[in-house]
């Protein structure tokens, strides 16, 4: 029976189950708001609480998830979902109010405080709470130190600070020059736009979700999916050579997994033609890799026009794909810099999940001068 | 009985909050009226970073979360730990690793190295949950534009102070950890050597990015993970990013004084 759960998990920790349920479950606590309940929060936690503590009896999860420096991932788990929880909470709770016909809670208590006591003690408090967690963390566990430094002797699986274990995880979808550079610069830079991007002038200054839907579903889609749940698998779900091991499952140095990963030309050019990949100067591998060209270039440069489009000019079916009404509140440049970053970020998980049907390594492929993508 | 020991106690009290010593360092009475709740915040360098009034509801635990004190807080913990640990360590391959043991055997009640090190890693959670909180607020909607570009730079040089320190231990988990990251920068474009185009920037045929003097070389100051990379990263850590972090905090603290106080609803 035991066997039985933790295979289950084990399955369902995998790379493609994880993130199909996790994204599912995101976009369905979106879909239907009552979820984000006070009962819910506790059974939810609970649940939590109780998985984690009685799987500490399995040696290989208690081997990972008790690491000292492994006990900040503990604390992203627990305190992501607390505050994202709280947020929403809060938020749907103005959301019912302004339904009903009352102020939101923010706006009702506008009076003036003496910010002596009223929040300097608040901040006292905080200081000696947090100072006392601090002293507690340090007495009772030690900072750990491995062997001295050997160049010659690399560990396996080698990792990044814990933090950057998301852009890590890109690197099995995308080469290190979009996963290590351009992602990590477009998501500084994305950040920094949003509020120049970001038109509606309404939920500033209070929680709320129906007033901001399409910000707040995209924002918690990348903070929440493609950055803390690959944080958190980067950590407890990769083993030696970046291989997938189950919460249950030992790290085992030795397991292969086969990669038999091909490109968008090799689709075209061998399965589809039956022939040879062209080879010989610049014009040949520009044929070799013309349907990649042109599926990236209609993804980034034609998708956004057409998007822009009314809804009549679309076929029934295609009609959510509409961003029309944006496009007239936000104006062409916010549009367009807007639907960019987005499309840039949307590209991971269709990378991903590109991978996991098709075994897609590349959709252009110019590995003569490293630009693949 | 109770009263003869704290009769004593608050005339010696009253003494010294009288004497000549306490009222120079505090020049007006306790904050208990509302004209010296006033004067508290406006004499104080550090409680004038507030308001001496300010919004009920924008104050409250369930709205800011205090996200942002702590994580500030964390910063002072963070700079103050770590002044203590540069008292014991050097910076070089040689001695690196042997100053950190010699710190976990020698130094009594030592626990620096570990508040330092567990400090660093909450606030880093505390950075994006601070975060989480001014976007789910909508806090960063005008005239808080510029103050949330500063605020994500902030995380930036947070992720940076982190990875800087990392390598300090001269460990096996800091010298390979510091590698995968830095191993990225080969493929910045253009100027990485492994990075798309690179190769096209030549003279004659000569090509003028190679692994010594490419992205990966500046930020490593070598070909691979060496001496002049610990020096280099200790330098940032201990001066160069806490400096321009705490020059930022100035600006994120001002411009949220500026910008109108903790966000509320119009």
């Amino acid at each position: 029976m035991i066997d039985l759960f933790k295979d289950l998990v084990n399955w369902a920790s995998g790379p493609t189950v994880l993130f199909t349920i996790a994204t599912l479950g995101l976009l369905a606590a979106f879909r239907f708001t009552q979820v984000w309940s006070k009962t819910s929060a506790k059974v939810f936690f609970a649940v939590l609480a109780v998985f984690y503590t009685a799987s500490m009896w399995d040696p290989d999860f208690f081997l990972i998830v008790a690491k000292p420096d492994n006990i900040p991932i503990t604390g992203v788990i627990f305190l992501v979902f607390f505050f994202t929880w709280f947020a929403m909470h809060q938020g749907i709770r103005n959301d019912r109010r302004s339904e009903g016909g009352t102020e939101v809670l923010e706006k009702e208590e506008a009076e003036k405080v003496w910010v002596w006591p009223d929040l300097v003690y608040t901040e006292m408090l905080a200081m000696v709470l947090l100072s006392i967690v601090l002293l507690v963390w340090s007495i009772l566990l030690a900072a750990p130190l491995e062997q001295p430094a050997n160049p010659a002797d690399s560990p396996n699986p080698s990792k990044a600070p814990w933090y950057f274990l998301g852009l890590q995880e890109m690197l099995v979808y995308f080469d290190p020059w979009l996963a290590g550079v351009v992602f990590p610069t477009l998501i500084i830079v994305g950040l920094m736009a949003i509020p120049y991007i970001d038109t509606n002038p309404k939920g500033n200054g209070y929680f709320t979700f129906k007033e901001r839907k399409a910000e707040i579903v995209i924002f918690l889609f990348g903070f929440l999916i493609l950055w803390c749940l690959l944080v958190v698998s980067g950590t407890f779900l990769r083993g030696p050579n970046w291989n997938f091991f189950g919460p249950y499952e030992y790290w085992d140095v030795h397991r292969v997994e086969p990669l038999l990963n091909v490109n968008v030309s090799d689709f075209f050019w061998v399965k589809l033609l039956g022939r040879p990949l062209p080879t010989g100067g610049f014009f040949a591998a520009l044929m070799r890799e013309w349907l990649g060209i042109l599926m990236v270039g209609a993804y980034l440069f034609v998708l956004p026009v057409v998007m822009s489009w009314p809804k009549e000019r679309f076929p029934t079916g295609l009609k959510w794909l509409s961003c029309h009404h944006y496009f007239e509140k936000m104006g062409a440049t916010r549009y367009y810099i807007g639907v960019s970053l987005f499309l840039m970020m949307m590209s991971l998980p269709i990378k991903m999940y590109l991978r996991w049907a098709f075994n897609l390594k590349y959709i252009v492929a110019f590995p003569e001068i490293f630009f693949n993508i | 009985m109770l009263n003869r020991i704290l009769a004593p106690l608050s005339a010696a009290w009253k003494e010294a909050t009288d004497s000549q010593v306490w009222t120079s360092i505090f020049r007006h009475g306790k904050p208990v009226s509302n004209r010296n709740r006033a004067l508290v915040m406006m004499s104080n360098v550090f409680l004038h970073l507030h308001p001496v009034k300010s919004r009920k509801a924008g104050i409250k635990l369930r709205y800011t979360w205090c996200m942002g004190g702590i994580t500030f807080f964390l910063f002072l913990v963070l700079t103050f730990t770590g002044l203590l640990l540069m008292f014991y360590y050097r910076p070089t391959v040689e001695y690196a690793y042997a100053d950190i043991v010699d710190l976990q055997e020698h130094v009594p009640l030592g626990i620096m190295r570990e508040l330092h090190r567990w400090g660093a890693h909450a606030m880093v959670i505390t950075v994006w949950l601070h975060m989480l909180r001014v976007f789910m607020t909508g806090s960063y909607k005008p005239p808080r534009e510029f103050n949330w570009g500063i605020g994500v730079v902030l995380l930036v040089l947070t992720l940076l102070l982190s990875f800087t320190g990392y390598l300090l231990p001269w460990d096996q988990l800091a010298i390979w950890a510091i590698a995968v990251g830095s191993n990225m920068a080969r493929a910045t474009p253009l100027l990485g050597t492994e990075g798309p185009l690179s190769a096209s920037l030549t003279l004659g045929d000569i090509s003028l990015i190679n692994a010594g003097n490419d992205a990966r070389f500046a930020l490593l100051g070598a070909r691979s993970v060496g001496q002049p990379t610990l020096l280099r990263f200790y330098v940032l850590h201990c001066v160069g990013l806490p400096l321009a972090a705490a020059f930022l905090m100035a600006v994120h603290f001002w411009r949220v004084r500026k910008d109108g106080g903790i966000s509320g609803p119009m």
